[in-house]
């Protein structure tokens, strides 16, 4: 009993935050495989979510402000990749890149104008953030809800893909973007649609993890942005399901580590797990290899 | 231009900046110029040192704030005065290191150990390709970070407090000297027959493994010596601030050198050095102004407060990524040559 | 006559699909010997396994009598290896292509692939790295001008050779299509090899410019005492030029031997016309 007492509401955490970086992994997972882009600003289109949510929160009610953020995170989204990212489609990888880099340099800062730096609480929205006790451990009713919505938002994304016309179309330009092209599959189309589906996602994700964290600043996305994408990483870049999977492991070890008392390390344990994962099984869990043809 | 009347000039314009830098410390001492002088130089390396390894050798490598920490860490630590030791590692006892370096020896040192975590790093990591390459370095420099900060190193890295006392250099021209020896020295390398090579395997690497380069290794040349590089500049930045602590060195300092690189133009070390000193310059000096409100009369400018000087900054930035993606200078590189080039064409334009 | 390059049992498979079948072939010193098969019959993939960049899924290949690539199917290839000859090797001696080239074996690419940042000097000098003396301290300091002269005098000799020392400073992906080939030959040859493999040299050319190519790929062969093996599409210039010729079709060898022998066997026709098998 005592074991469980003690490694319970870790488990529990790790769960609830395997959740939440899931969320966010499969924004970056979609847009790797279709992109090959590296979106570093996901972390923060997530953070912006953060905030839109205090500020909404404190002017309308909650009923009215959750829709808010989603529909305003998904528009941020959305004109970040025609702004940002279209011009450069036929750029070099790294110079699209390099635009994520600045356009994450320019929502934080923007971010830090708005704010005058200052972390701010987030508001607590009724029935997700009660207390609750769960075998004898108290924790926030969102531990529980996250795996669930997250699982339910998941498994209906998968069945959007795989019977829906933009997921064949989405499925189709992540293997051949050049021939689907050719194809007449309206790529610009499918690409906006992929970050609209990533950012809507993250504003749910955030929506999730700042009930549990309380407060939001600027530079907040980093740290859950580069675990999400460590986690889509780990389970193959472009696989959902790796994604998911990846992140709950994450969520889960990283909360171990935590227990065994080792909490600087917990964020470079997760490097590390990348680092091994990449050069072990560069392609990931359930990642596909590919060659370069001579 | 006959050769050496171009080499006249080119050590002149030398003299001239070093002249500069001296009088500089003279008639302006605690100026803003002095501090983006001393900054711009500092980031002017570790921009080279990165171009060296994203510009010319094509690893997309994101690991410099890591390298640059090694650096720092290394410099700060074998030169605080025995004296000192115990007011800084108030909370280690002291800690465990009970001699003082020279400064000179420890830079270099500093340089020594950032190549030694890279030769030791590159081993398993260069095998990654591109992104994947970025995600690794990046993953190794917070690993580096959170290393830097655990209690269990604490009577060597202090944990996460301070490392402060240690000796600086008191005038720009030293900074400037070192600096200029690095990007010396860098530039030597590109100009030789492994400069070569490392184009080579950027251009096209089964191409330039067909010509028989060893692609192991000389990647992993190419990114050892970029840490060591890197290592020096991070030792100069401690000496800069006058205070190490490991969390600035996250990868937002990374983004940043990566950002000069590609204004200054990803493949010119000159382009590296005039980015450096325009985005310092930028973002510590010149747009200062849009953090103050400002009055015209009674009307008070709007937005300008804490802050929008960022914003500014990353907006112009975006731009520079946008539109002008080839950056100050491309892949060329500074020369009278291309100066005349540009007067001359002037000159016929406008007679046309 | 001194075998060269000998190829025993080499098989290459990708996933399920057998790119190269059991191809056994010899080269001999000084010989100009020509593979020769319709589209897609694996003529590049058997250069790349010759030159390290693919490494073979079964069979031998020795240079100079010196065991350059052995290997047998492993790991997964194990159960779904396909072609043959499974079981009779048993060592896996595999080297990566710039240990290849350092060993005397150059080529050059079908679909050109210069160094497009690089002007045609520095194309050729670069290729001429790997027989340095110098380390990366000696280089960076000038102190290996000796070196480095000899090495521009060098790559300055081999483009007069090839023609193109008239424009020298210029960007390689700048020239026209035809010097880019001759420009790719200069940098094999700056790699100083004893067998060189020529993919596809004249393709793009007009009939003048293969006649060219001919008296140009002889005349490179005694000066700097070479074998060579090429890919190529121009039957005239295969005939003209072949010592000894192999065909490949699907992978498999289906003729080989002299110019005057290939072009009477009914099984190369066959396979260039394409027939129907009915049984």
């Amino acid at each position: 009993m005592d074991f469980i007492a003690k490694y319970l509401p870790y488990l529990l955490a790790g769960i609830s935050v395997g959740g939440q970086y899931a969320l966010i992994a499969i924004g970056y997972t979609m847009v790797y495989g279709i992109l090959r882009l590296i979106n570093f600003a996901h972390a923060d289109i997530f953070m912006v979510a953060g905030f839109i949510m205090v500020y909404a929160s404190a002017s309308m009610p909650i009923y009215l402000s959750i829709p808010l953020v989603i529909v305003l995170t998904v528009v941020l989204g959305f004109v970040v990749e025609r702004v940002a990212y279209k011009p450069l489609r036929s750029a070099p990888r790294m110079s699209v890149m390099i635009s994520a880099i600045g356009v994450s340099y320019l929502l934080q800062n923007t971010a830090w104008y708005v704010t005058g730096g200052l972390a701010k609480v987030y508001p607590t929205i009724p029935w997700i953030s009660d207390t609750v006790t769960f075998m004898g451990c108290t924790t926030k009713r969102v531990t529980f809800i996250t795996p669930v919505l997250t699982i339910l938002l998941v498994v209906i994304l998968v069945l959007l893909i795989k019977y829906t016309k933009i997921g064949i179309a989405m499925r189709a330009v992540s293997k051949d973007f050049e021939t689907s092209q050719l194809m007449g599959i309206k790529i610009n189309t499918v690409i906006s649609m992929t970050f609209i589906i990533g950012s809507f996602l993250a504003a749910v994700g955030s929506l999730l993890y700042f009930s549990n964290y309380a407060t939001v600043t600027p530079t907040i996305g980093a740290m859950p942005g580069l675990k999400a994408f460590v986690a889509a990483v780990f389970g193959g870049i472009g696989s959902i399901p790796g994604a998911v999977i990846g992140a709950f492991i994450i969520g889960i070890c990283e909360n171990f580590i935590k227990a065994a008392g080792l909490t600087t390390f917990s964020d470079a344990f997760t490097f590390a797990l990348l680092i091994v994962v990449l050069i072990v099984k560069p392609n990931g869990i359930f990642g596909e290899s590919t060659s370069e043809k001579v | 231009m006959k050769k050496t009347t171009k080499n006249i000039i080119y050590i002149a314009l030398l003299l001239l900046i070093f002249a500069l830098s001296y009088v500089v410390d003279i008639i302006a001492p605690y100026s803003m110029l002095v501090t983006v002088l001393r900054k711009g130089a500092v980031y002017a390396l570790v921009a080279v040192s990165m171009n060296l390894l994203n510009g010319f050798t094509g690893l997309f490598s994101l690991g410099q704030a890591g390298f640059m920490l090694l650096g720092a860490y290394t410099y700060a630590i074998f030169t605080i005065p025995t004296a000192v030791r115990e007011s800084v590692y108030y909370y280690y006892e002291g800690g465990i290191i009970n001699f003082q370096m020279n400064m000179i020896l420890a830079m270099l040192l500093a340089g020594v150990v950032a190549a030694i975590f890279a030769y030791l790093i590159g081993l398993p990591v260069l095998k990654l390709k591109s992104d994947y390459l970025a995600i690794a370095t990046l993953g190794f420099a917070e690993i580096v970070r959170a290393l830097a900060q655990w209690d269990g190193f604490g009577k060597i890295t202090n944990g996460s407090n301070l490392l402060k006392k240690f000796p600086v250099l008191d005038n720009t021209t030293q900074y400037f000297l070192i600096v200029a020896i690095c990007i010396a020295v860098i530039a030597m390398l590109i100009h030789s027959t492994y400069g070569r090579a490392f184009k080579a395997i950027r251009d096209d690497e089964i191409a330039a493994q067909a010509m028989g380069i060893n692609l192991a290794r000389h990647e992993q040349l190419s990114f050892v010596i970029s840490a060591f590089f890197a290592g020096i500049g991070g030792a100069l930045l401690a000496i800069f601030q006058t205070t190490v602590q490991a969390n600035a060195f996250k990868s937002a300092m990374t983004y940043e050198i990566l950002l000069i690189v590609v204004i200054g133009g990803i493949g010119s070390i000159t382009g590296s050095i005039l980015g450096s000193f325009l985005f310092i310059a930028c973002s510590e000096w010149w747009l200062r102004f849009l953090d103050e409100p400002m009055f015209i009369g009674t009307f008070q400018v709007p937005l300008l407060r804490t802050g929008f000087r960022m914003v500014v900054f990353s907006v112009i930035i975006m731009i520079v990524v946008l539109f002008f993606r080839r950056g100050i200078m491309g892949d060329k590189e500074f020369s009278l040559d291309r100066i005349a080039k540009l007067f001359r064409k002037k000159a016929k334009g406008d007679k046309k | 006559m001194r075998n060269v390059l000998s190829l025993k049992d080499v098989t290459m498979q990708f996933g399920g699909v057998v790119a190269v079948n059991n191809l056994s072939m010899d080269v001999n010193e000084g010989e100009i010997v020509s593979l020769i098969g319709p589209n897609g019959a694996g003529k590049t993939t058997v250069f790349n396994v010759i030159t390290g960049v693919y490494e073979a899924t079964n069979g031998r290949i020795l240079f100079n009598e010196e065991v350059m690539l052995e290997n047998y199917p492993k790991g997964k290839m194990k159960k779904l290896y396909k072609g043959e000859n499974a079981g009779v090797y048993k060592k896996s001696v595999v080297k990566l292509p710039d240990k290849i080239t350092k060993m005397g074996i150059a080529r050059t690419f079908q679909n050109i692939r210069l160094f497009k940042s690089m002007t045609v000097f520095e194309n050729v000098l670069v290729a001429m790295h790997l027989r340095r003396k110098s380390n990366v301290f000696t280089a960076t300091f000038k102190l290996n001008m000796k070196e480095e002269k000899a090495m521009r005098e060098k790559a300055l000799e081999l483009l007069c050779e090839v023609g193109l020392e008239d424009v020298k400073d210029e960007l390689a992906t700048s020239l026209p299509y035809g010097k880019q080939r001759r420009l790719e030959i200069a940098r094999a040859l700056a790699t100083q090899p004893t067998l060189l493999l020529l993919d596809e040299p004249a393709a793009g050319m007009n009939p003048q410019e293969t006649d060219e190519l001919t008296a140009f790929i002889k005349h490179i062969r005694d000066k700097f005492n070479l074998t060579v093996l090429l890919i190529e599409h121009h039957m005239n210039l295969v005939m003209d030029i072949s010592d000894r010729i192999y065909v490949i079709d699907f992978g498999k060898l289906i003729s080989s031997g002299t110019p005057e022998v290939v072009q009477a066997d009914q099984r190369v026709i066959d396979a260039y016309l394409g027939v129907t098998e009915d049984e």
